[in-house]
Protein backbone atom coordinates (compact mmCIF):
# COMPACT_ATOMS: atom_id res chain seq x y z
CA UNK A 1 0.00 0.00 0.00
CA UNK A 2 1.61 3.58 -0.98
CA UNK A 3 -0.92 6.23 -0.60
CA UNK A 4 -0.54 9.96 -1.55
CA UNK A 5 -2.74 12.89 -0.12
CA UNK A 6 -2.36 16.30 -1.04
CA UNK A 7 -3.79 19.02 1.44
CA UNK A 8 -4.45 22.26 0.38
CA UNK A 9 -5.94 25.88 1.16
CA UNK A 10 -5.44 29.27 2.15
CA UNK A 11 -2.54 30.12 4.24
CA UNK A 12 -3.80 30.29 7.80
CA UNK A 13 -6.81 27.50 7.64
CA UNK A 14 -4.11 24.83 8.88
CA UNK A 15 -3.69 23.16 5.87
CA UNK A 16 -0.10 21.98 7.19
CA UNK A 17 -0.62 21.41 10.70
CA UNK A 18 -3.85 18.74 9.40
CA UNK A 19 -1.25 17.14 7.10
CA UNK A 20 1.06 16.81 9.87
CA UNK A 21 -1.05 15.24 12.52
CA UNK A 22 -2.07 12.70 10.04
CA UNK A 23 1.52 12.15 9.37
CA UNK A 24 2.38 11.64 13.03
CA UNK A 25 -0.47 9.73 13.70
CA UNK A 26 0.93 6.90 10.84
CA UNK A 27 3.94 6.91 12.37
CA UNK A 28 2.51 5.67 15.65
CA UNK A 29 1.07 3.29 13.42
CA UNK A 30 4.61 2.21 12.60
CA UNK A 31 3.80 2.70 8.56
CA UNK A 32 6.30 4.77 6.29
CA UNK A 33 5.88 8.48 5.86
CA UNK A 34 6.68 11.26 4.80
CA UNK A 35 5.50 15.03 4.65
CA UNK A 36 6.20 17.46 2.11
CA UNK A 37 5.43 21.02 2.47
CA UNK A 38 5.19 23.31 -0.74
CA UNK A 39 7.25 26.11 -0.53
CA UNK A 40 8.37 28.63 -3.13
CA UNK A 41 7.83 32.53 -3.21
CA UNK A 42 4.47 32.65 -1.87
CA UNK A 43 1.94 35.62 -0.82
CA UNK A 44 -0.11 36.17 2.22
CA UNK A 45 -3.01 34.87 1.54
CA UNK A 46 -2.23 32.68 -1.20
CA UNK A 47 -2.61 29.15 -1.32
CA UNK A 48 -0.65 26.62 0.82
CA UNK A 49 -0.28 22.66 0.11
CA UNK A 50 1.44 19.84 1.23
CA UNK A 51 1.14 15.76 0.84
CA UNK A 52 1.38 12.88 2.44
CA UNK A 53 2.51 9.78 1.84
CA UNK A 54 1.68 6.86 3.74
CA UNK A 55 3.27 3.58 2.67
CA UNK A 56 4.03 -0.05 4.24
CA UNK A 57 6.95 0.14 2.27
CA UNK A 58 9.59 2.43 2.05
CA UNK A 59 8.76 5.50 -0.03
CA UNK A 60 10.65 6.50 -3.01
CA UNK A 61 9.55 9.81 -3.85
CA UNK A 62 7.43 11.96 -1.56
CA UNK A 63 5.74 13.82 -4.75
CA UNK A 64 2.26 13.36 -5.42
CA UNK A 65 1.60 13.54 -8.95
CA UNK A 66 -1.64 11.80 -9.09
CA UNK A 67 -2.58 11.83 -5.65
CA UNK A 68 -5.57 8.90 -4.75
CA UNK A 69 -6.84 11.80 -2.23
CA UNK A 70 -7.50 15.38 -2.06
CA UNK A 71 -8.71 17.98 0.60
CA UNK A 72 -9.40 21.22 -0.71
CA UNK A 73 -10.07 23.88 1.84
CA UNK A 74 -10.46 26.67 -0.38
CA UNK A 75 -11.76 27.45 -4.14
CA UNK A 76 -8.43 27.78 -6.19
CA UNK A 77 -7.41 24.53 -4.89
CA UNK A 78 -10.58 22.60 -5.03
CA UNK A 79 -10.11 23.03 -9.45
CA UNK A 80 -6.15 23.59 -9.24
CA UNK A 81 -5.85 19.94 -7.71
CA UNK A 82 -8.85 17.90 -8.94
CA UNK A 83 -7.16 18.07 -12.11
CA UNK A 84 -4.21 16.05 -10.44
CA UNK A 85 -6.18 13.47 -8.68
CA UNK A 86 -6.30 9.81 -10.11
CA UNK A 87 -9.17 8.37 -11.87
CA UNK A 88 -11.21 7.19 -9.07
CA UNK A 89 -9.91 8.70 -6.40
CA UNK A 90 -11.42 11.03 -3.98
CA UNK A 91 -11.87 14.96 -3.48
CA UNK A 92 -12.89 15.83 -0.07
CA UNK A 93 -13.69 19.50 -0.18
CA UNK A 94 -15.02 22.23 2.79
CA UNK A 95 -18.72 22.82 1.54
CA UNK A 96 -18.48 26.04 3.78
CA UNK A 97 -16.14 27.99 1.06
CA UNK A 98 -16.52 26.00 -1.99
CA UNK A 99 -19.28 26.17 -4.38
CA UNK A 100 -18.51 22.64 -6.21
CA UNK A 101 -18.86 23.14 -10.13
CA UNK A 102 -17.08 21.64 -13.01
CA UNK A 103 -16.20 18.45 -10.88
CA UNK A 104 -14.43 15.79 -12.94
CA UNK A 105 -16.89 12.44 -14.09
CA UNK A 106 -14.24 9.60 -12.88
CA UNK A 107 -13.67 10.53 -9.13
CA UNK A 108 -15.83 10.87 -6.40
CA UNK A 109 -16.21 13.83 -3.75
CA UNK A 110 -17.77 14.86 -0.55
CA UNK A 111 -18.31 17.99 1.24
CA UNK A 112 -17.94 18.59 4.57
CA UNK A 113 -19.57 22.44 5.80
CA UNK A 114 -16.40 22.53 8.40
CA UNK A 115 -17.00 26.10 9.47
CA UNK A 116 -20.10 25.07 10.69
CA UNK A 117 -19.59 22.21 12.55
CA UNK A 118 -16.81 23.80 14.06
CA UNK A 119 -18.79 26.87 15.06
CA UNK A 120 -21.09 24.47 16.75
CA UNK A 121 -18.12 23.34 19.75
CA UNK A 122 -17.38 26.78 19.79
CA UNK A 123 -14.35 27.23 17.83
CA UNK A 124 -13.72 27.84 14.15
CA UNK A 125 -10.18 27.41 14.64
CA UNK A 126 -10.29 23.61 14.93
CA UNK A 127 -12.45 23.47 11.46
CA UNK A 128 -9.21 22.08 9.79
CA UNK A 129 -9.40 19.30 12.28
CA UNK A 130 -13.03 18.56 11.58
CA UNK A 131 -12.00 17.80 8.25
CA UNK A 132 -9.41 15.30 9.04
CA UNK A 133 -11.94 13.30 10.62
CA UNK A 134 -13.62 13.57 7.75
CA UNK A 135 -10.56 12.47 6.15
CA UNK A 136 -10.03 9.53 8.24
CA UNK A 137 -13.33 8.18 8.05
CA UNK A 138 -12.77 8.20 3.97
CA UNK A 139 -9.87 7.18 3.40
CA UNK A 140 -9.27 4.53 6.05
CA UNK A 141 -5.51 4.97 5.90
CA UNK A 142 -5.09 5.34 10.01
CA UNK A 143 -7.12 4.05 12.91
CA UNK A 144 -9.81 6.80 14.52
CA UNK A 145 -9.76 5.04 17.84
CA UNK A 146 -5.85 4.83 18.26
CA UNK A 147 -5.63 8.91 16.72
CA UNK A 148 -7.49 10.05 19.62
CA UNK A 149 -5.44 7.87 22.43
CA UNK A 150 -2.47 9.05 20.75
CA UNK A 151 -3.90 12.37 20.54
CA UNK A 152 -1.81 13.78 23.39
CA UNK A 153 1.56 12.82 21.94
CA UNK A 154 0.80 14.02 18.93
CA UNK A 155 -0.05 17.37 20.17
CA UNK A 156 2.47 17.66 22.22
CA UNK A 157 2.98 19.22 25.52
CA UNK A 158 2.30 22.73 24.16
CA UNK A 159 -1.09 22.29 23.13
CA UNK A 160 -2.02 19.93 25.87
CA UNK A 161 -5.18 22.75 26.43
CA UNK A 162 -6.28 21.82 22.98
CA UNK A 163 -6.91 18.38 23.40
CA UNK A 164 -10.85 18.27 24.31
CA UNK A 165 -11.77 20.81 20.83
CA UNK A 166 -9.57 18.37 18.70
CA UNK A 167 -11.65 15.21 19.52
CA UNK A 168 -14.59 16.87 19.78
CA UNK A 169 -13.65 18.21 16.30
CA UNK A 170 -12.04 14.93 14.90
CA UNK A 171 -15.42 13.26 16.38
CA UNK A 172 -18.18 15.59 14.36
CA UNK A 173 -16.04 14.99 11.09
CA UNK A 174 -15.88 11.48 11.59
CA UNK A 175 -19.65 11.39 12.54
CA UNK A 176 -20.69 13.71 9.44
CA UNK A 177 -18.88 11.32 6.81
CA UNK A 178 -20.72 8.39 8.27
CA UNK A 179 -24.32 10.36 7.67
CA UNK A 180 -23.71 11.77 4.62
CA UNK A 181 -21.83 8.79 3.02
CA UNK A 182 -23.86 5.92 3.32
CA UNK A 183 -21.71 3.69 1.17
CA UNK A 184 -19.04 3.08 3.15
CA UNK B 1 15.63 7.38 21.13
CA UNK B 2 12.32 7.22 19.51
CA UNK B 3 11.25 7.95 16.19
CA UNK B 4 10.13 11.57 15.64
CA UNK B 5 8.92 13.09 12.47
CA UNK B 6 11.60 16.12 11.53
CA UNK B 7 11.83 18.35 8.62
CA UNK B 8 15.38 18.05 6.68
CA UNK B 9 17.03 20.95 7.92
CA UNK B 10 16.33 20.22 11.69
CA UNK B 11 17.41 17.24 11.46
CA UNK B 12 20.83 18.44 10.54
CA UNK B 13 20.77 21.46 13.25
CA UNK B 14 20.25 18.77 16.06
CA UNK B 15 22.72 16.08 14.35
CA UNK B 16 25.01 19.08 14.39
CA UNK B 17 23.93 19.71 18.44
CA UNK B 18 24.31 16.30 18.91
CA UNK B 19 27.99 15.14 17.33
CA UNK B 20 29.24 18.21 19.72
CA UNK B 21 28.93 21.62 17.66
CA UNK B 22 28.88 24.83 19.52
CA UNK B 23 29.61 27.41 16.44
CA UNK B 24 26.81 28.09 13.58
CA UNK B 25 27.39 31.00 11.20
CA UNK B 26 25.60 31.61 8.35
CA UNK B 27 23.72 33.99 5.96
CA UNK B 28 20.05 33.66 4.86
CA UNK B 29 19.18 31.75 1.83
CA UNK B 30 16.12 29.69 0.96
CA UNK B 31 15.08 26.28 1.11
CA UNK B 32 17.37 26.14 3.99
CA UNK B 33 16.64 28.84 6.51
CA UNK B 34 14.70 26.58 8.65
CA UNK B 35 18.39 25.28 9.29
CA UNK B 36 20.03 28.83 11.08
CA UNK B 37 16.23 28.84 12.37
CA UNK B 38 16.78 25.66 14.42
CA UNK B 39 20.59 26.50 15.31
CA UNK B 40 19.03 30.31 16.92
CA UNK B 41 17.50 28.87 19.16
CA UNK B 42 19.27 25.31 20.28
CA UNK B 43 22.69 27.04 20.46
CA UNK B 44 21.58 29.18 23.02
CA UNK B 45 20.86 25.70 25.27
CA UNK B 46 24.02 24.67 24.28
CA UNK B 47 27.28 25.69 26.87
CA UNK B 48 29.63 27.78 25.13
CA UNK B 49 26.98 28.04 21.97
CA UNK B 50 27.49 30.62 19.75
CA UNK B 51 24.62 31.70 16.91
CA UNK B 52 25.65 34.73 14.56
CA UNK B 53 24.01 35.74 11.46
CA UNK B 54 26.56 36.96 9.34
CA UNK B 55 26.74 40.07 7.35
CA UNK B 56 27.32 38.16 4.22
CA UNK B 57 28.16 34.31 3.14
CA UNK B 58 31.81 35.36 2.81
CA UNK B 59 32.13 36.64 6.71
CA UNK B 60 29.80 33.96 7.97
CA UNK B 61 32.25 30.91 6.03
CA UNK B 62 35.21 32.88 7.60
CA UNK B 63 33.72 33.23 11.02
CA UNK B 64 33.73 29.30 10.63
CA UNK B 65 37.28 29.24 10.01
CA UNK B 66 38.27 31.45 13.51
CA UNK B 67 36.61 28.99 15.07
CA UNK B 68 37.69 25.91 13.85
CA UNK B 69 41.47 27.75 14.40
CA UNK B 70 40.33 28.05 18.03
CA UNK B 71 39.39 24.11 18.42
CA UNK B 72 35.84 24.72 17.94
CA UNK B 73 33.51 22.19 15.87
CA UNK B 74 32.09 25.18 13.69
CA UNK B 75 29.39 24.79 10.99
CA UNK B 76 27.82 26.97 8.28
CA UNK B 77 24.72 26.38 5.71
CA UNK B 78 23.50 27.92 2.77
CA UNK B 79 22.34 27.04 -1.42
CA UNK B 80 23.68 27.00 -4.16
CA UNK B 81 24.69 30.84 -4.64
CA UNK B 82 25.66 30.97 -1.15
CA UNK B 83 27.62 28.32 -1.53
CA UNK B 84 29.55 30.23 -4.43
CA UNK B 85 30.38 32.68 -2.30
CA UNK B 86 31.78 30.86 0.62
CA UNK B 87 34.48 29.18 -2.01
CA UNK B 88 37.55 31.46 -1.27
CA UNK B 89 36.91 30.16 2.69
CA UNK B 90 36.53 26.80 1.66
CA UNK B 91 40.03 26.82 -0.31
CA UNK B 92 41.63 28.42 2.79
CA UNK B 93 40.17 25.75 4.63
CA UNK B 94 41.36 23.19 2.58
CA UNK B 95 45.13 25.02 2.57
CA UNK B 96 45.62 25.58 6.33
CA UNK B 97 43.96 22.06 6.93
CA UNK B 98 41.29 22.87 9.18
CA UNK B 99 37.91 20.84 9.92
CA UNK B 100 34.70 22.63 8.75
CA UNK B 101 31.35 21.04 7.96
CA UNK B 102 29.35 22.66 5.17
CA UNK B 103 25.48 22.50 4.35
CA UNK B 104 24.77 22.90 0.60
CA UNK B 105 21.16 22.86 0.22
CA UNK B 106 21.20 22.82 -3.29
CA UNK B 107 18.97 24.81 -5.80
CA UNK B 108 18.17 25.16 -9.27
CA UNK B 109 20.95 27.13 -11.48
CA UNK B 110 23.12 28.98 -12.61
CA UNK B 111 23.04 32.22 -11.32
CA UNK B 112 20.01 32.99 -8.76
CA UNK B 113 18.30 30.15 -10.22
CA UNK B 114 15.37 29.28 -8.15
CA UNK B 115 14.72 27.53 -5.13
CA UNK B 116 13.81 23.98 -6.56
CA UNK B 117 15.52 21.12 -5.73
CA UNK B 118 18.46 20.03 -8.36
CA UNK B 119 21.95 18.42 -7.84
CA UNK B 120 23.64 21.26 -10.20
CA UNK B 121 26.34 21.43 -7.63
CA UNK B 122 28.44 18.22 -8.18
CA UNK B 123 31.22 19.58 -10.24
CA UNK B 124 31.87 22.32 -7.77
CA UNK B 125 31.43 20.34 -4.39
CA UNK B 126 33.45 17.20 -5.99
CA UNK B 127 36.39 19.29 -7.72
CA UNK B 128 36.92 21.26 -4.72
CA UNK B 129 34.95 24.54 -5.68
CA UNK B 130 37.50 27.01 -5.10
CA UNK B 131 41.57 27.52 -6.08
CA UNK B 132 44.33 25.32 -5.96
CA UNK B 133 45.08 21.60 -5.82
CA UNK B 134 42.51 20.38 -2.74
CA UNK B 135 39.02 18.07 -2.23
CA UNK B 136 36.73 18.28 0.32
CA UNK B 137 34.63 15.06 1.27
CA UNK B 138 31.45 15.38 -0.13
CA UNK B 139 28.28 13.16 1.43
CA UNK B 140 25.23 12.69 -0.25
CA UNK B 141 22.44 11.44 1.83
CA UNK B 142 19.08 10.89 0.38
CA UNK B 143 16.31 10.96 3.28
CA UNK B 144 16.05 13.07 6.68
CA UNK B 145 17.11 10.04 8.93
CA UNK B 146 20.19 10.10 6.31
CA UNK B 147 20.71 14.19 6.55
CA UNK B 148 21.15 14.09 10.39
CA UNK B 149 23.32 10.54 10.37
CA UNK B 150 25.86 11.94 8.16
CA UNK B 151 25.94 15.66 9.70
CA UNK B 152 26.61 13.39 12.26
CA UNK B 153 29.76 11.22 10.85
CA UNK B 154 30.55 14.69 8.84
CA UNK B 155 32.11 16.23 12.77
CA UNK B 156 34.13 13.09 13.09
CA UNK B 157 35.44 13.04 9.21
CA UNK B 158 36.30 16.68 9.34
CA UNK B 159 38.44 16.40 12.74
CA UNK B 160 40.22 12.81 11.44
CA UNK B 161 41.52 14.18 8.60
CA UNK B 162 41.41 18.26 9.10
CA UNK B 163 39.35 18.76 6.11
CA UNK B 164 36.32 20.39 5.44
CA UNK B 165 33.18 17.86 4.77
CA UNK B 166 30.35 19.14 2.83
CA UNK B 167 26.71 17.50 3.40
CA UNK B 168 25.10 17.98 -0.03
CA UNK B 169 21.30 17.46 0.01
CA UNK B 170 18.75 19.57 -1.83
CA UNK B 171 15.65 21.54 -1.38
CA UNK B 172 13.71 19.09 -1.40
CA UNK B 173 15.40 16.81 1.40
CA UNK B 174 15.39 19.78 3.58
CA UNK B 175 11.73 20.58 3.31
CA UNK B 176 10.84 16.92 4.38
CA UNK B 177 9.57 15.73 7.07
CA UNK B 178 10.14 12.10 7.53
CA UNK B 179 11.12 9.68 10.88
CA UNK B 180 14.35 10.47 12.31
CA UNK B 181 16.23 8.29 15.25
CA UNK B 182 18.77 10.87 16.21
CA UNK B 183 22.38 9.48 16.32
CA UNK B 184 24.20 9.32 19.88
CA UNK B 185 28.05 10.81 20.25
CA UNK B 186 30.12 7.75 21.04
CA UNK B 187 33.11 8.23 22.31
CA UNK B 188 35.19 7.87 19.43
CA UNK B 189 39.35 8.37 19.08
CA UNK B 190 40.16 11.42 17.14
CA UNK B 191 43.69 12.70 16.61
CA UNK B 192 44.44 15.16 19.69
CA UNK B 193 44.21 18.60 18.42
CA UNK B 194 47.98 19.97 18.68
CA UNK B 195 47.73 23.05 16.07
CA UNK B 196 44.71 25.27 17.23
CA UNK B 197 45.71 28.55 18.47
CA UNK B 198 44.67 28.32 22.06
CA UNK B 199 47.81 30.72 23.45
CA UNK B 200 50.73 30.16 23.61
CA UNK B 201 51.90 29.98 27.53
CA UNK B 202 54.30 27.65 28.37
CA UNK B 203 54.31 26.23 24.88
CA UNK B 204 56.21 27.40 21.46
CA UNK B 205 54.05 29.07 19.42
CA UNK B 206 52.06 28.06 16.45
CA UNK B 207 50.97 29.32 13.34
CA UNK B 208 48.33 28.57 10.97
CA UNK B 209 48.35 29.67 7.47
CA UNK B 210 47.72 29.29 3.78
CA UNK B 211 50.69 31.46 2.41
CA UNK B 212 53.52 29.10 1.39
CA UNK B 213 55.41 32.16 -0.81
CA UNK B 214 58.45 29.38 -1.08
CA UNK B 215 57.54 27.27 -4.41
CA UNK B 216 59.08 24.08 -2.86
CA UNK B 217 58.00 24.16 0.47
CA UNK B 218 54.47 24.83 -1.19
CA UNK B 219 54.86 21.92 -3.78
CA UNK B 220 55.82 19.75 -0.44
CA UNK B 221 52.51 20.74 0.83
CA UNK B 222 50.52 20.05 -1.83
CA UNK B 223 51.64 16.24 -1.94
CA UNK B 224 51.25 15.91 1.66
CA UNK B 225 47.85 16.99 1.32
CA UNK B 226 47.20 15.16 -2.05
CA UNK B 227 48.71 11.81 0.55
CA UNK B 228 46.04 12.52 2.85
CA UNK B 229 43.76 12.69 0.14
CA UNK B 230 44.80 9.31 -1.18
CA UNK B 231 43.93 8.02 2.34
CA UNK B 232 40.88 9.49 2.57
CA UNK B 233 40.12 7.77 -0.72
CA UNK B 234 41.18 4.47 0.85
CA UNK B 235 39.35 4.62 4.08
CA UNK B 236 36.18 6.81 3.51
CA UNK B 237 34.63 5.89 -0.22
CA UNK B 238 31.16 4.90 0.65
CA UNK B 239 27.97 3.56 -1.54
CA UNK B 240 25.40 1.35 -1.81
CA UNK B 241 24.12 -1.28 -4.11
CA UNK B 242 20.03 -2.46 -4.35
CA UNK B 243 19.38 -5.60 -6.57
CA UNK B 244 22.35 -5.57 -8.11
CA UNK B 245 23.50 -9.79 -8.22
CA UNK B 246 20.98 -10.42 -11.48
CA UNK B 247 21.29 -6.84 -12.84
CA UNK B 248 22.09 -6.47 -16.40
CA UNK B 249 22.15 -2.75 -16.48
CA UNK B 250 22.76 -0.46 -13.47
CA UNK B 251 21.28 3.13 -12.66
CA UNK B 252 23.88 4.85 -11.22
CA UNK B 253 22.82 7.82 -9.02
CA UNK B 254 22.54 9.56 -5.69
CA UNK B 255 20.74 11.78 -2.99
CA UNK B 256 17.14 12.10 -3.88
CA UNK B 257 17.60 10.90 -7.89
CA UNK B 258 18.74 7.52 -6.06
CA UNK B 259 15.59 7.55 -4.02
CA UNK B 260 13.61 8.17 -7.41
CA UNK B 261 15.65 5.89 -9.13
CA UNK B 262 14.98 2.63 -6.53
CA UNK B 263 10.94 3.58 -6.79
CA UNK B 264 11.76 3.22 -10.75
CA UNK B 265 13.54 0.00 -10.61
CA UNK B 266 10.84 -1.65 -8.32
CA UNK B 267 7.75 -0.72 -10.59
CA UNK B 268 10.16 -1.85 -13.38
CA UNK B 269 10.78 -5.47 -12.02
CA UNK B 270 6.99 -5.68 -10.97
CA UNK B 271 5.99 -4.74 -14.13
CA UNK B 272 8.12 -7.21 -16.10
CA UNK B 273 9.77 -10.03 -14.18
CA UNK B 274 12.75 -10.18 -17.47
CA UNK B 275 13.53 -6.80 -16.53
CA UNK B 276 16.61 -7.04 -15.07
CA UNK B 277 17.85 -3.74 -13.64
CA UNK B 278 19.64 -2.94 -10.38
CA UNK B 279 20.98 0.35 -8.62
CA UNK B 280 24.52 1.94 -7.43
CA UNK B 281 24.25 4.93 -5.15
CA UNK B 282 27.67 6.70 -3.98
CA UNK B 283 27.17 7.92 -0.67
CA UNK B 284 30.45 9.68 -0.61
CA UNK B 285 30.48 11.98 -4.10
CA UNK B 286 34.27 12.65 -3.53
CA UNK B 287 35.73 10.36 -2.64
CA UNK B 288 33.57 8.91 -5.74
CA UNK B 289 33.47 4.70 -5.61
CA UNK B 290 35.21 4.51 -8.96
CA UNK B 291 36.85 0.72 -7.77
CA UNK B 292 32.64 -0.30 -7.51
CA UNK B 293 31.86 0.45 -10.51
CA UNK B 294 35.03 -0.54 -12.38
CA UNK B 295 34.16 -4.08 -11.13
CA UNK B 296 30.53 -3.96 -11.92
CA UNK B 297 31.39 -3.05 -15.58
CA UNK B 298 33.21 -6.75 -15.72
CA UNK B 299 29.76 -8.29 -15.57
CA UNK B 300 27.36 -5.73 -16.77
CA UNK B 301 27.33 -3.54 -19.70
CA UNK B 302 24.83 -0.98 -19.79
CA UNK B 303 25.30 2.11 -17.43
CA UNK B 304 22.28 4.74 -16.66
CA UNK B 305 23.34 7.70 -15.14
CA UNK B 306 20.46 9.52 -13.24
CA UNK B 307 20.72 13.05 -12.30
CA UNK B 308 18.61 16.14 -11.69
CA UNK B 309 21.29 18.01 -13.86
CA UNK B 310 22.03 18.65 -17.29
CA UNK B 311 25.08 15.69 -16.65
CA UNK B 312 27.76 16.16 -14.52
CA UNK B 313 28.18 12.60 -12.09
CA UNK B 314 27.97 11.33 -15.36
CA UNK B 315 31.57 12.50 -15.89
CA UNK B 316 33.04 10.54 -13.51
CA UNK B 317 31.12 7.72 -14.51
CA UNK B 318 32.85 7.35 -17.98
CA UNK B 319 36.08 7.94 -16.08
CA UNK B 320 35.31 4.59 -13.94
CA UNK B 321 34.61 2.98 -16.70
CA UNK B 322 37.29 4.18 -18.90
CA UNK B 323 35.56 2.93 -21.80
CA UNK B 324 34.10 -0.20 -20.50
CA UNK B 325 30.40 -0.43 -21.07
CA UNK B 326 27.53 1.69 -22.39
CA UNK B 327 26.36 4.78 -20.26
CA UNK B 328 22.87 6.02 -20.86
CA UNK B 329 22.11 9.36 -19.20
CA UNK B 330 18.40 11.04 -18.02
CA UNK B 331 19.21 14.30 -16.65
CA UNK B 332 16.22 16.85 -15.55
CA UNK B 333 18.33 20.19 -14.76
CA UNK B 334 16.69 22.99 -13.70
CA UNK B 335 14.74 22.42 -10.34
CA UNK B 336 12.38 19.61 -11.81
CA UNK B 337 11.89 16.45 -9.46
CA UNK B 338 10.70 13.45 -11.79
CA UNK B 339 8.07 10.93 -10.83
CA UNK B 340 9.29 7.34 -10.13
CA UNK B 341 7.26 6.34 -13.31
CA UNK B 342 8.62 8.92 -15.46
CA UNK B 343 12.23 7.70 -14.83
CA UNK B 344 10.99 3.99 -15.06
CA UNK B 345 9.73 5.26 -18.37
CA UNK B 346 13.06 6.16 -19.76
CA UNK B 347 15.14 2.75 -18.35
CA UNK B 348 12.66 0.65 -19.68
CA UNK B 349 13.59 2.24 -23.54
CA UNK B 350 16.92 2.36 -22.79
CA UNK B 351 16.91 -1.62 -21.40
CA UNK B 352 14.88 -2.95 -24.61
CA UNK B 353 17.26 -1.05 -26.99
CA UNK B 354 20.10 -2.20 -25.68
CA UNK B 355 18.86 -5.66 -25.50
CA UNK B 356 17.66 -5.40 -29.35
CA UNK B 357 21.05 -4.48 -29.81
CA UNK B 358 22.88 -7.23 -28.06
CA UNK B 359 20.67 -10.18 -30.07
CA UNK B 360 21.62 -8.78 -33.18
Amino acid sequence: MLIKTIFSGFGGQGVLSTGQTLAKAALQEGKFVTFLPSYGAEVRGGTANCTVTISDEEIASPIASEPEFVVALNQPSFFRFQNLLQSGGFLLYNSSLVEASNIRGDIETLGVPITELAANIGNVKVANMVMLGSFIRISNLISFDRLIKNLPEILGAEKARLLNINKQAFQLGFDYVKEHLKCL
Amino acid sequence: MNKQLMYGTHAIGEAAIQAGCTCYFGYPITPQNELPEYMSRRLTEVPGGVFIQAESELASINMVLGASVAGARAMTSSSSPGISLKQEGISFLAGMELPAVIVNIVRGGPGLGNIAPAQSDYFQATRGGGHGDYRIVVLAPASVQELADMTFAAFDLADEYRVPVMVMGDGMLGQLMEPVVMPVRKKKKLPEKDYILTGAKRRPARLVKSLILDTKAMEDHNWKLMRKYRRIEQNETRWESFLLDDAEMVVIAYGTAARIARGAINRLRREDESIRVGLIRPITLWPFPTDVLKKASQKIKDFFVFEMSAGQMVEDVRLALDGSGTIHFYGRPGGVVPTPAELARSIARHYYQSQRKQKK
